[in-house]
């Protein structure tokens, strides 16, 4: 079983190299950057929705590097929520795509101006297209290590959703699915807790004391961590996914995480100060370590500030999906 | 001949062997069973999965991201209706992903009455699968297109729903499937599973079967006719073509179309048969408010107005909510045989 770790004492030192620190630090700031870019776009009326993670950074951004990236079973499987850019950007992602899809561009490698913003589809990286009812990728997850687990080697699937999506059904199928004894499966089940369901606060939503603890009943190793913490998040995350790598059995992981956005820009997507912001505290912890400094990190920041409004202003002059085009992919054969 | 069952099944064997199906499952799909209505005895890649419909569909979706290729099998249609957005999920991901994904993989499901199933046993559900787009729906009226049109759904890069017309599923064929030995006794003692233990069973199954496949998308001309047109698929077919036979006897000439895809289907065929003959009569058993044949029904007044000697008909099951149980109620609920004949017989005899 995992042990304490010294990261939770401020005085300890952080323990991953200083250039890993510093990779997750630039991921999260270019990922909370795009974010807030998109949300203005939305504001400024360049986009007719936005949904998305900022407050799941030091979270996300540990995952997209962990995972071992490539096409077919050989490789992961994410089955994603909307909330991912952070893991979409450490798969090497550029923000554009993000940024053309909230557009609806012609141009948007994710569906053509065809879905929401944070509605990834990769299917280089085995990134399962992202949907908005927010439950169907555990039911779906399942099929996809059940093909891993035939093949062999050590690919896994991951599935992440939010703590609400766990009152659906899809749910149970897939603690049920992938912790059947006669064929056990190699899915890391994950579950961010923001403690919301859009507008119902969690105790409004669900009852048991940690998400975690439903892994109990169906014999699935399963923690709850603090998702705030980008040190934490990875080591957990390393040490759940190499249990579900070489064990080929699940893992239920849940990640206590901020939701600083509110739920969507039908919320208003408005900064909410209340929450914990992972990357404000990751900084001050970075500072007081001496591996970056203010400065530097305040450059980075208006670098991608910069970096991402260039980009935006790139998105917004390109045409729009030509309206023929609803007749494209309805098939395969069409490709 | 083979039955239907038996067609299905010898598709399957020929799928799993030849055309690089890995996964045929559902409940009760894979050993002791082979399904409630015997249609996978004895294939080598069943499984049993839980009793979860959502669980099902989605695995068939998994396992086609994953590379696999799976026939998944709902026990009825009726416990099909809690996966639909499922259903829609999976045919909008290849439009959704803008080409980038797409689904190699096979939904089959009992449709319809005749084996009085009651509520819970009977439902159809051409109108609904045809509801969502980016599937493929198919539906054979005997053996012989059950497994040319398993053979092709297999071969897809798309997600197909077979629909399975289980009044139909015992029903010996008329025509030979490819590769079926001669006679009926030695093919069952070749493929059917003995009652009782089963556990040192094993199918020989017939080497010399073939690749037939029936294309997606057309029809089937079952009886040249030149005064009325019936279209109809499944259950409903064989009392057409029964229809058809009577009304010869008494001077009335009926063409009879076996649609067999439902989506894409063959509107050529259609469409020269009914400037042909000037009468159109759609047949199904499906709940008769947003039925699938009211589909056909405006795409003829809108194609073919000029053609038409007489309004295009719809017969199909009543609106009501379920097929009762009794006798009685459910010979009432959905199109009988006489139902068919009178209703080609009134539209024959319909002048303008």
């Amino acid at each position: 079983m995992s042990r304490p770790r010294l990261i939770k004492e401020s005085s300890a030192p952080l323990p991953l190299d200083r250039e890993l620190l510093v990779r997750i630090h630039d991921l999260m700031v270019k990922t909370r950057v795009l974010e807030e870019r998109l949300i203005q776009m939305y504001k400024q009326g360049h986009g007719y929705f936005w949904i998305g993670g900022p407050g799941e950074e030091a979270f996300n951004v540990p995952l997209g590097l962990l995972m071992k990236k490539g096409q077919g079973p050989e490789y992961d499987y994410l089955h994603a929520h909307y909330r991912q850019s952070g893991t979409l950007l450490a798969l090497g992602e550029e923000p554009i795509g993000a940024l053309r899809q909230m557009k609806n561009t012609a141009s948007d490698p994710y569906s053509g101006g065809r879905n929401f913003a944070g509605h990834f589809s990769l299917r280089k990286y085995n990134v399962a297209p992202v949907s908005s009812p927010i439950e169907v990728q555990y039911s779906i997850a399942p099929g996809t290590a059940m093909v891993q687990k035939r093949v062999g080697g050590d690919g896994i699937t991951i599935v992440t959703g939010g703590d609400a999506g766990t009152a659906e059904g899809d749910f149970a199928t897939c603690l049920v699915w992938s912790s059947r004894p006669a064929n056990p499966l190699p899915v890391l089940i994950i579950v961010t807790n923001n403690k919301w369901g859009i507008s119902t606060a969690g105790e409004g939503q669900h009852g048991e004391t940690r998400v975690s603890e439903r892994g109990k009943a169906f014999n699935i190793r399963s923690k709850t961590i603090n998702g705030n913490d980008p040190v934490e998040a990875y080591l957990e995350l390393k040490e759940a996914m190499e249990y579900v790598r070489t064990e080929r059995k699940p893992f239920l992981l849940e990640a206590n995480v901020s939701r600083l956005y509110g739920h969507s820009s039908a919320s208003g997507a408005n900064y909410v100060t209340e929450e914990v912001d992972c990357l404000k505290d990751f900084e001050k912890r970075l500072e007081q370590d001496g591996v970056l400094t203010r400065q530097q990190m305040d450059d980075l920041r208006n670098r991608y500030t910069e970096d991402m409004a260039a980009a935006a202003r790139i998105a917004r002059d390109e045409p729009l999906p030509e309206p023929e085009s609803i007749w494209k992919h309805i098939f395969a054969e069409d490709k | 001949m083979a039955n239907m069952a038996q067609a299905i099944r010898m598709a399957l064997h020929y799928a799993e062997t030849h055309l690089g199906v890995t996964d045929i499952f559902g409940e009760d799909v894979g050993a002791p069973l082979g399904g409630v209505f015997t249609c996978t005895q004895g294939l080598k890649t069943t499984w049993n999965s839980p009793l979860d419909e959502r669980g099902i569909i989605g695995a068939a979706m998994g396992i086609a991201m994953g590379g696999g290729r799976p026939v998944a099998e709902i026990q009825f249609c009726d416990y099909v209706y809690n996966t639909i957005d499922l259903l829609k999920l999976a045919g909008n991901t290849c439009w959704s992903s803008n080409g980038d994904w797409n689904l190699p993989m096979v939904v089959r499901t009992p449709v319809g009455s005749g084996i009085r199933g009651s509520i819970y046993h009977s439902h159809s559900f051409d109108a609904t699968m045809t509801h969502i787009p980016g599937w493929k729906v198919v539906m054979p009226s005997n053996p012989l297109d059950a497994y040319g049109l398993l053979i092709s759904a297999c071969k897809e890069q798309n997600p197909v729903m077979y629909l399975e017309p289980k009044a139909l599923l015992r029903v010996k064929g008329e025509e030979r499937i490819p590769g079926e030995p001669d006679d009926d006794r030695t093919l069952s003692k070749l493929i059917d599973a003995p009652l009782g233990d089963r556990s040192q069973w094993k199918p020989q199954w017939p080497e010399a079967l073939e690749a037939f496949a029936v294309p997606i998308g057309k029809g089937k001309l079952v009886r040249e006719g030149s005064q009325v047109t019936v279209v109809s698929y499944g259950r409903t077919l064989p009392l057409c073509a029964r229809a058809a036979a009577t009304l010869a006897d008494e001077g009335i000439s009926v063409e009879v179309i076996d649609l067999r895809s439902l989506w894409p289907y063959d509107w050529d065929m259609m469409k020269a048969s009914i400037q042909k003959t000037g009468r159109v009569l759609f047949v199904n058993e499906d709940t008769e408010v947003t039925n699938f044949g009211e589909h056909l029904v405006r795409r003829t007044v809108d194609e073919l107005f000029y053609s038409l000697l007489a309004p295009p008909r719809l017969l199909a099951g009543k609106f009501v909510p379920g097929i009762g149980l009794a006798d009685t109620l459910e010979m009432a609920s959905v199109p009988q045989q006489n139902d068919v004949t009178t209703a080609l017989r009134a539209l024959a005899g319909e002048q303008p």
